[in-house]
């Protein structure tokens, strides 16, 4: 179970990390700026386990992978969103974050909510009813599985 | 059109949208913000050595020359990567990526390139398949030489006719963003044609191609001809293949009148909400740009010296301009632009990122507004949340800093 976060349309990649903090030397000093413009106390609330939802056209903007690193770092479990920008969902599928096409979940939950999710089985579990998710295809759930890019070629060599 | 790249890619007689191939990659460009972490994954992923270090595009622009002292430890970073793995294509100063890609030949017609920037579509205006990653997905290629991808559906967009003297391809590159949504075209390549496209020069359609992610799209392109075979150097029999056929087809097509079209612009803070410059006119402006990779190229500052000809920039405001690159500042100023819009008053500033990703030259603060041709005007991207940032034309934006406000061309 995780709390939700829940965020409007269009959430570009400079609303959940600013360009200014990019030349931080890592991800870690990056993370408490995560949403600064659009809820400052994202980083301090956000615990390990919790969901951001969210509407259409989620992560649009720039090609920055800081955008969903920062989201993993804090312990997002995984991004629901309407729909996802292109280069937002391939990087988070490239880093191991899980981003899930939902259409219906943004309408039936609230900031705070309890919710589970099955990533195998494509399914989001309210305290009401069960909602089916998009499953990844899978050569992208591979990637997801083995943790990122990083360690699905790696492990491929081995 | 984007099928028949593709195709000859990976010497497959066809593919089909929704398909996911490999493809061989003929290019890739990489910048500052972005090397250290390249340069990370790349070690961390255990290569050795770069798939072909000709092939590989290192270029400084969105931190030159440094404001901060970390800004350094970016040039560094890439400096031993480079000669450390044989790099033989760095720019440290030379300009913007995007300019810099296909002015300088790296990206040409029927090409496959990627980039570390969102704004990679931008060869599109060449006939090259080109498209953002991240520096994970980077690392990768430039130990492998490889990248997968989904065969994008296409939406054809035709411009026929002649644009009115005051409305340039910015204005049909807003528009069309404004009626697409900034997500109407995710996942979807755009391809244009039509007269208005035809008659247009290779830099008009870099303003288009440049400005089609703002729509989500994975490409942009435009069919190359004479005007394309000359600036990137080819044979235009060799390059000739690359146009959409007669019966491809598409997903949507979207078709204006350029004689029906006015100059827009995007209010803040979303790049898709497009109003008539006729609809927000008076508002004051505390500060105007024109430069950037969007709108920085010789044409635009001719456009805008044409305007500011001994004209006065209007006393509360600061005009900022960025030339793309230094080859485009060199030519501004043997025409006599620069001097021209120096005397108007305009701060002219190094060829580089600067002001369009918020790090130096003209960053603002709460409650200030600014006009400016670049291509994002997100929540924050050029100084405090509080900015608003609207976009238009050169020809818009130096017009209204004439006036303090915005006005009509």
């Amino acid at each position: 179970m995780g709390r939700v976060f829940k965020f409007h349309n269009d959430v570009d990649t400079d609303q959940i990390i600013a360009s200014q903090y990019l030349l931080l030397p890592n991800i870690e000093e990056m993370k408490v700026y995560t949403f600064e413009s659009i809820d400052r106390d994202f980083a301090k609330k956000v615990e390990k386990g919790d969901i951001v939802v969210a509407g259409e056209n989620f992560g649009c903007g720039s090609s920055r992978e800081q955008a969903p690193s920062v989201l993993k770092a804090l312990g997002v479990k995984a991004v629901v969103a309407k729909s996802f920008a292109r280069i937002f969902y391939r990087n988070s599928i490239n880093i191991g974050l899980p981003v899930i096409i939902s259409k219906d979940l943004y309408d039936k939950v609230e900031d705070m909510d309890q919710i589970d999710i099955d990533l195998t089985e494509g399914l989001i579990k309210l305290s009401e009813e069960t909602l089916p998710c998009t499953k990844l295809p899978p050569y992208m759930q591979n990637i997801l599985d083995n943790g990122g890019l990083i360690s699905f070629l790696n492990q491929e060599e081995a | 059109m984007i099928e028949k790249i593709i195709s000859r890619n990976i010497g497959a007689e066809s593919v089909t949208p929704g398909q996911i191939v490999t493809v061989n990659v003929d290019r890739v460009m990489i910048h500052d913000i972005f090397i250290p972490f390249v340069a990370e994954k790349f070690e961390e992923m255990g290569f050795t050595k770069l798939w072909d270090p000709d092939k590989i595009v290192l270029i400084y622009d969105h931190m030159v020359p440094a404001s901060t002292v970390d800004d350094i430890r970016h040039f560094k970073i890439g400096d031993v990567f480079a000669e450390k793995y044989g790099m033989k294509h760095v720019h440290r100063s030379d300009g913007i990526c995007h300019q810099l890609m296909t002015e300088c030949g790296y990206a040409k017609p029927g090409n496959v390139v990627f980039g570390t920037d969102s704004h990679t579509t931008t060869y599109g205006c060449v006939g090259c398949f080109s498209s953002g990653i991240g520096y994970t997905e980077m690392a990768s290629i430039l130990g492998t030489g490889e990248m997968w991808v989904k065969v994008p559906e296409t939406i054809k967009v035709v411009v026929n006719g002649k644009l009115p003297d005051n409305v340039s391809a910015k204005d049909i590159i807003l528009k069309l963003i404004g009626d697409l949504r900034a997500d109407g075209a995710t996942y979807k390549a755009l391809e244009f044609s039509g007269s208005t496209i035809d008659e247009m020069t290779v830099a008009s359609r870099m303003s288009m191609s440049n400005m089609a992610i703002e729509a989500g799209a994975k490409c942009a392109l435009f069919a190359p001809d004479e005007k394309t075979a000359e600036y990137s150097n080819v044979e235009l029999s060799d390059v000739d293949w690359i146009y959409g056929d007669k019966d491809a087809k598409y997903c949507q097509t979207i078709t204006y009148n350029a004689e029906d079209l006015v100059p827009v612009v995007a209010c803040p803070s979303q790049v898709d909400k497009i109003r008539d410059v006729k609809e927000v006119e008076g508002t004051k402006l505390d500060q105007v740009f024109i430069g950037s990779c969007t709108n920085g190229r010789l044409e635009d500052l001719k456009a805008a010296a044409e305007i500011l000809d001994g004209k006065k920039v209007a006393d509360y405001v600061k005009l900022i301009v960025t030339p793309a690159s230094r080859k485009i500042y060199q030519e501004a100023a043997k025409a006599g632009y620069l001097t021209i819009l120096a005397k108007a008053g305009a701060i002219i500033t190094q060829p580089g990122c600067g002001l369009c990703c918020g790090r130096a030259g003209g960053i603002l603060t709460d409650g200030e507004r600014i006009l400016a041709t670049n291509n994002r005007n997100f929540l924050g991207r050029m100084g405090t949340s509080k900015v608003e940032i609207y976009l238009g034309s050169p020809k818009t934006a130096a017009a209204s800093a004439i006036a303090g406000k915005i006005v009509e061309a």
